[in-house]
């Protein structure tokens, strides 16, 4: 019995078919061009329709005063910048502010929320009660009242800058920030650079090569002596022959305020805290979850292998928690990020400040920077997305899930 | 305030779309009842409201004129609080008819706001407020100072300038409102508090020790305050710069809110055509033959105003100065009425 192979049949127009028209074939193709058709008209009339009416209102429209010069200030600024740069400038300016206070809040509220989640589950009755308590207090107060309070905390507690706190004679502390000795580079620089990032090379090539060996061979190499003679001897060494890498600016008192030195500005700290303890009590209930998602004979086997509490959760119940910790964790870091715009209320630069707020009144373009503003925070937080995707895959991969 | 603006851009967006070329703002404004009045959110002398809710101040008697004018009851008034960011979107976008909010005249936001200013209500200009204990005399000593300032006004601008052109640095600390500027600026956040200079004195009576602080004499800038209505709508506009010069005709004339009714009866042509009983420019504003009269009955003339509020009769007690008649040493001027 000979049978001809059947003809496979046309693939793509079936598909195409199944996608757009689903079980009604052609005809549902029709009315789907047909609704995309509408959408496109509708979305072609707001637009043409809202051009229009600011021309007849005279009211500037387009993206050209972003060439203008902003002919303001702003007291942050991760890049160089002056009151006759461009509004562009501004743009960037703010969205770095945005971006510094997101990632270190990002940073603490990680770090403090894991800290409080163990706490909580600490056998500790002490421990775990003060866990509790620092979730149900800080996740139930209201975000803007925790950044004011922090703000006029940190600023009532603190001297002006004539009586500030002096640390060592080099930093001092007062109601207008924490200003640092800034280093500046000297001679041996560049030896210094070049020691320094080839020591984290050879430390990170050095740890490769031991979990290799540990898994592969099951044969334990100690690599901490030689990691810290990488990391620092090595450095120290050049030191000794190049001279000192770089000196440094030590801040003055100069009139109201310290000249020269790197400075860190209250707003900055009370909203870092005010942020970064919000969210932790949040990421703390997440962490808490996921940890107790683990089946208890993890645990246990960990206890009967002769692991202590603390390696146990650290190599076998915190990395399948993870699997459940991280969608909501993204979340969380996504909250955080667009919670940071709360910044204006304490004169901190973000971008919602100096672009939506200061340069939106001074051009009155409010449906242009509205709509750039909105499409970096969107931006912003489909790119935390995509990031802790890959890593919450690469997760449930290791775990062979 | 980030919800605000965008609702407002929302509101604006949508307001464009839908109503085109719809201008009728007196017809608005009779259909609904009341005149909508864009104000700060609490600046003494200018707009800020009492225990009970009630408005009072320069800019807010701008606005209550303007309702007599329409409806011969000042209290036909709907205040609408804004932010300095806040305030041009809300015009725009036809939320309030009238944004009289101690808003500077420069030719950009005359120009590309899709606005018109009326004329001025107030001339006033920058200062800078400092505490007495940092033993400053001028402006010119603040190098390396921090200064708080209140983000979204021509003061920010203004500010950069002067340090730049005096080659002196500056940190600069904007907040939203000015209430949070002023509370920084009591905290000790920085040295230095900087708004126009009417705005000082009012800011001066909120802090806890208004001795312990004192306006430096410099002026830095010029900032014309005015109100301000939508591009397109010529009759309203027309209204709104006409109350305004009523109130400056009225001082002129001697006509008070006490007197103004035997004023009426005198056989002055020009007293007659002011107060409506020869000609009909009350008519031709759209409004009614007594226009003047009603302004005046209820808010008096722009002395009167101007003492109530912000003059000798407030807590203020800012002299006239620039805000006095032309012919007495100042500027305000009106053309006339005729």
């Amino acid at each position: 019995m000979s049978t001809e192979a059947r003809k496979p049949p046309a693939q793509i127009a079936l598909k195409i078919r199944r996608i757009l028209g689903g079980k009604t074939g052609w005809n549902g193709v029709a009315v789907q061009f047909a609704f995309a058709a509408v959408l496109g008209w509708i979305a072609y009339e707001i637009v043409s329709n809202t051009r229009a009416n600011l021309e007849n209102q005279h009211i500037a429209a387009g993206f050209g005063f972003l060439r203008n010069n902003a002919g303001f200030d702003v007291n942050q600024t991760l890049i160089s910048y002056t009151g006759s740069d461009t509004f562009l400038r501004v743009f960037v300016v703010g969205l770095l502010n945005t971006l510094v206070v997101s990632v270190v809040g990002i940073f603490f509220a990680t770090v403090i929320g894991f800290v409080i989640a163990l706490c909580r589950l600490s056998p500790n009755w002490l421990l775990s009660r003060i866990g509790e308590l620092y979730v149900e207090v800080i996740r139930n107060l209201p975000l803007l009242f925790q950044i004011l309070f922090w703000y006029l905390a940190v600023l009532a507690a603190l001297p002006n800058p004539r009586q500030s706190i002096s640390l060592l004679g080099i930093a001092f502390v007062s109601n207008r920030g924490l200003v640092i000795p800034r280093p500046i580079g000297e001679g041996g620089f560049e030896a210094f650079l070049a020691v320094l990032a080839f020591g984290i090379v050879a430390a990170l090539a050095l740890r490769f090569y031991s979990r290799r060996a540990l898994f592969q061979r099951g044969q334990v190499i100690r690599i901490w002596p030689y990691v810290l003679g990488l990391l620092f001897g090595l450095p120290l060494v050049t030191m000794a022959l190049f001279g000192l890498p770089f000196s440094f600016e030590v801040p003055q008192l100069k009139g109201f305020n310290f000249a020269g030195g790197s400075r860190i500005i209250p707003e900055f700290v009370a909203l870092t805290l005010a942020l970064s303890t919000y969210t932790a009590a949040f990421i703390a209930e997440i962490v808490r979850a996921g940890i107790l998602s683990v089946h208890k004979g993890q645990m246990e086997a960990g206890s009967s292998l002769g692991l202590s509490r603390g390696t146990t959760l650290r190599l076998i119940v915190v990395p399948q928690a993870m699997r459940v910790i991280v969608p909501p964790l993204t979340n969380q870091y996504l909250n955080l990020t667009k919670n940071s715009s709360l910044a204006v209320a304490i004169g901190y630069p973000d971008l919602v400040s100096v672009f939506a707020g200061t340069s939106l009144s001074q051009t009155g373009q409010a449906i242009e920077i509205i709509a750039m503003t909105m499409g970096v925070y969107l931006l912003i937080s489909l790119l935390t997305s995509a990031i802790m995707s890959v890593y919450g895959w690469r997760v449930s991969r290791s775990l062979g899930a | 305030m980030k919800r605000v603006t965008l609702a407002l851009t929302l509101a604006l967006a949508a307001g464009l779309t839908a109503q085109a070329a719809d201008a009728q703002t007196l017809k608005t404004v009779k259909d609904r009842g009341a005149v909508s009045c864009g104000v700060s959110q609490g600046l003494p002398g200018f707009s800020s409201p009492d225990d009970k809710g009630n408005w009072t101040g320069l800019d807010v008697d701008l606005c209550r004129a303007v309702a007599a004018a329409v409806f011969n009851d000042p209290t036909k008034v709907k205040f609408v609080p804004l932010s300095a960011k806040d305030r041009f979107t809300a015009l725009q976008s036809g939320e309030v008819d009238v944004l009289s909010r101690n808003t500077t005249w420069t030719i950009s936001r005359d120009t590309s706001l899709g606005a018109n200013f009326t004329g001025v209500t107030y001339y006033d200009g920058q200062g800078f407020m400092v505490k007495k204990s940092l033993k400053v005399n001028s402006a010119l000593e603040l190098n390396s100072a921090s200064v708080c300032v209140q983000t979204g006004t021509t003061t920010e601008q203004n500010l950069a300038d002067y340090f730049k052109a005096n080659n002196m640095k500056y940190e600069v600390i904007a907040f939203g409102t000015n209430d949070e500027t002023v509370k920084a600026y009591e905290a000790g956040r920085c040295d230095v508090f900087t708004t126009d200079q009417s705005g000082l004195y009012a800011n001066r009576l909120k802090l806890a020790n208004p001795n312990d602080h004192m306006v430096l004499p410099e002026i830095i800038s010029k900032e014309p305050l005015g109100p301000m209505v939508r591009h397109g709508d010529d009759q309203w506009f027309d209204i709104v710069k006409w109350t305004l010069f009523a109130l400056v005709t009225t001082e002129e004339l001697g006509i008070t809110s006490k007197n103004v009714d035997e004023k009426a009866k005198l056989e002055n042509p020009e007293l007659k055509r002011v107060l409506g009983s020869d000609g009909n420019f009350g008519e031709q504003l759209g409004l009614t033959k007594d226009w003047v009269v009603r302004i005046t009955k209820a808010v008096g003339n722009y002395g009167e105003v101007f003492d109530r509020n912000v003059g000798a009769g407030s807590p203020l007690g800012i002299a006239r100065g620039l805000n006095n008649l032309w012919n007495k040493g100042g500027l305000q001027y009106a053309p006339p009425i005729r």
